[in-house]
């Protein structure tokens, strides 16, 4: 070590200059950014302005009967939509996982169904929703199968992951003895991929729920459009009661599915 | 079992769950079937709008067909861009807000549970509400633009964000936070030399897993007022061009496309 090195004094944490240079870049970065998309200081304090009015507005949330009444139509509409969604898809995220998992399925079968996976999970529930109002109509069918469509995005692509990963040699047992493929499935898939299976399907009734809310938006049925009205009517008391319904029963979704977990582990 | 039974010839009974669960699993098969049945009985759906689902089908593809191309350079692009610069700052004003909720939440930092609670509930109250209700919200205050949809990405992300983040510091070794402690380093340096290094690979994963969600939920925000591609979409949907509207569709399936390439790339070179 050279006397320079030496009578410099140590320190203990150097500067790191790639981060710091990487810190600057990120804060030009959203400085330019929010040059382009026009957010200006000005806009902003309205927007605060607007908001103590909008807040003063809400509350206190709206609880009167015939309030309360739409209320409850929204909610069971979208609890049974969310219901109706999970458990088709579920039932529908068996096959086409299995299809999709490479150490079962025939390759060319395995590819198809892993892209329609791609397709269906790359597609936001709402964009999902905007195509089937326009071919099955405004409503609750609507949302239905868009949700569908959104849980066997997520489930199927789990299921094909969990088969990959299981044990074969439960599988070769069972062909041993000349059973045919549905058998094969019951006897040594299933028991192997089940518990994992009911751990997603509780997390997908639970974001099934949360979507629920949102496919109303776009005419989709439920408390969606609910929530939409009332925005659209500047009922804003009525929006915190609907708002704060929602955050409800997500949180009872969340214990029930995490109760349910348990139970199958 | 006693060997008397074995004797007398009983075949053994092996039972895999004991009765308790057994109960359980099937109070819970039961509510599933009654859930489902309820529901399938009184949903509404008006059956009059089903007979022509299949043409209605067929005439949303024919008439998104053939693309049209030539609204990409006057509209889309500029929508694609806003799109992408909303998901992004959004991501970073989100990672912004979220720290010091994690920094509450974690039981390891913040020794009250009180706090510990107020954090939680934050965490799960943005999170519950949806990107979409948020950006409502915000298109109240501010009127419609890239401001409420950035806006209601990072509110929304901070549940996200912020849940990840605290288990990340619950999970970061003593051994470095010990030592800085018995060197009389202040708790900013603690966070900062003691804590960071050890989430931050981890804060790296969640922000760019992040990012990658939120590309997806801006490209729709513009629906209600969010701006960006929602926004394209949403004029095309009301003035009925569904060529338009084909365009729209295929930019927001590329984007979310190559989001999900690119932050799987990033994950696999730095963490």
């Amino acid at each position: 070590m050279s006397d320079a090195a030496l009578s410099r004094p140590r320190v203990a944490f150097p500067p790191n200059w790639p981060a710091r240079i990487g810190f600057i870049v990120l804060i030009a970065y959203v400085a330019y950014a929010s040059t382009i998309l026009d957010f200006t200081w000005d806009r902003f304090m309205r927007g605060l302005g607007q908001g103590a009015n909008l807040l003063a507005r809400m509350f206190p949330p709206d609880f009167a009967a015939d309030k309360m009444a739409l209320l409850y139509v929204g909610m069971t509409e979208s609890l049974q939509i969310a219901i109706i969604a999970t458990v088709v898809g579920v039932l529908l995220s068996l096959p086409l996982g299995l299809a999709a998992a490479r150490n079962l399925a025939p390759r060319p079968l395995a590819w198809a169904a892993r892209a329609l996976i791609a397709l269906f999970r790359s597609l936001h529930p709402v964009i999902v929703a905007i195509l089937f109002v326009k071919s099955v109509g405004f409503g609750a069918l609507a949302g239905i199968l868009a949700l569908i469509v959104a849980s066997l995005g997520f489930l199927s692509k789990l299921v094909a992951e969990s088969v990959e990963e299981m044990s074969m040699k439960p599988v070769e047992a069972v062909r041993a003895t000349g059973s045919p493929f549905l058998s094969v499935v019951i006897m040594s898939v299933i028991p192997q991929v089940i518990a994992r299976f009911i751990g997603f399907s509780a997390y997908q009734l639970d974001s099934n729920l949360r979507n629920s809310a949102l496919v109303g938006i776009v005419g989709g049925g439920g408390i969606g459009s609910t929530l939409l009205t009332a925005f659209q009517r500047f009922d804003y008391d009525f929006v915190l009661t609907i708002v704060l319904a929602i955050i409800a029963i997500v949180m009872v979704g969340e214990v029930l599915s995490g109760w349910m977990r348990r139970m199958f582990q | 079992m006693t060997t008397a039974d074995v004797s007398a010839g009983r075949p053994r009974q092996w039972q895999r769950f004991s009765l308790p669960e057994r109960i359980m699993r099937s109070a819970f098969y039961f509510v599933v079937v009654l859930a489902v049945i309820w529901s399938l009985r009184t949903i509404e759906i008006i059956p009059e709008f089903l007979y022509d689902a299949p043409q209605q089908t067929v005439d949303l593809f024919v008439r998104m067909w053939p693309i049209d191309w030539g609204w990409y350079p006057k509209v889309v692009h500029a929508a694609l861009l806003e799109t992408l610069h909303t998901a992004t700052l959004g991501t970073i004003l989100a990672v912004a807000l979220a720290a010091p909720v994690a920094l509450m939440v974690a039981r390891n930092i913040t020794r009250s549970i009180i706090l510990n609670s107020v954090g939680r509930f934050i965490l799960v109250a943005t999170r519950s509400v949806h990107a979409m209700v948020w950006a409502l919200f915000f298109v109240a205050l501010f009127g419609p633009g890239a401001l409420a949809g950035m806006l209601a990405i990072a509110v929304h992300s901070i549940g996200f964000t912020g849940k990840f983040l605290a288990e990340a510091i619950e999970e970061a070794k003593p051994g470095p936070i010990e030592a800085l402690t018995a060197a009389g380093a202040s708790p900013l340096a603690i966070l900062i030399k003691g804590y960071w290094p050890q989430v931050k690979p981890a804060f790296l994963a969640i922000a760019t897993f992040r990012w990658d969600i939120n590309v997806r939920e801006s490209a729709v925000l513009g629906l209600v007022g969010g701006g960006g591609l929602g926004m394209a979409l949403d004029t095309a949907l009301n003035n009925l061009y569904w060529d338009q509207v084909g365009l729209v569709l295929v930019v927001i399936f590329g984007i979310v496309i190559v989001a999900e390439i690119a932050t799987a790339w990033i994950r696999s070179r730095i963490i």
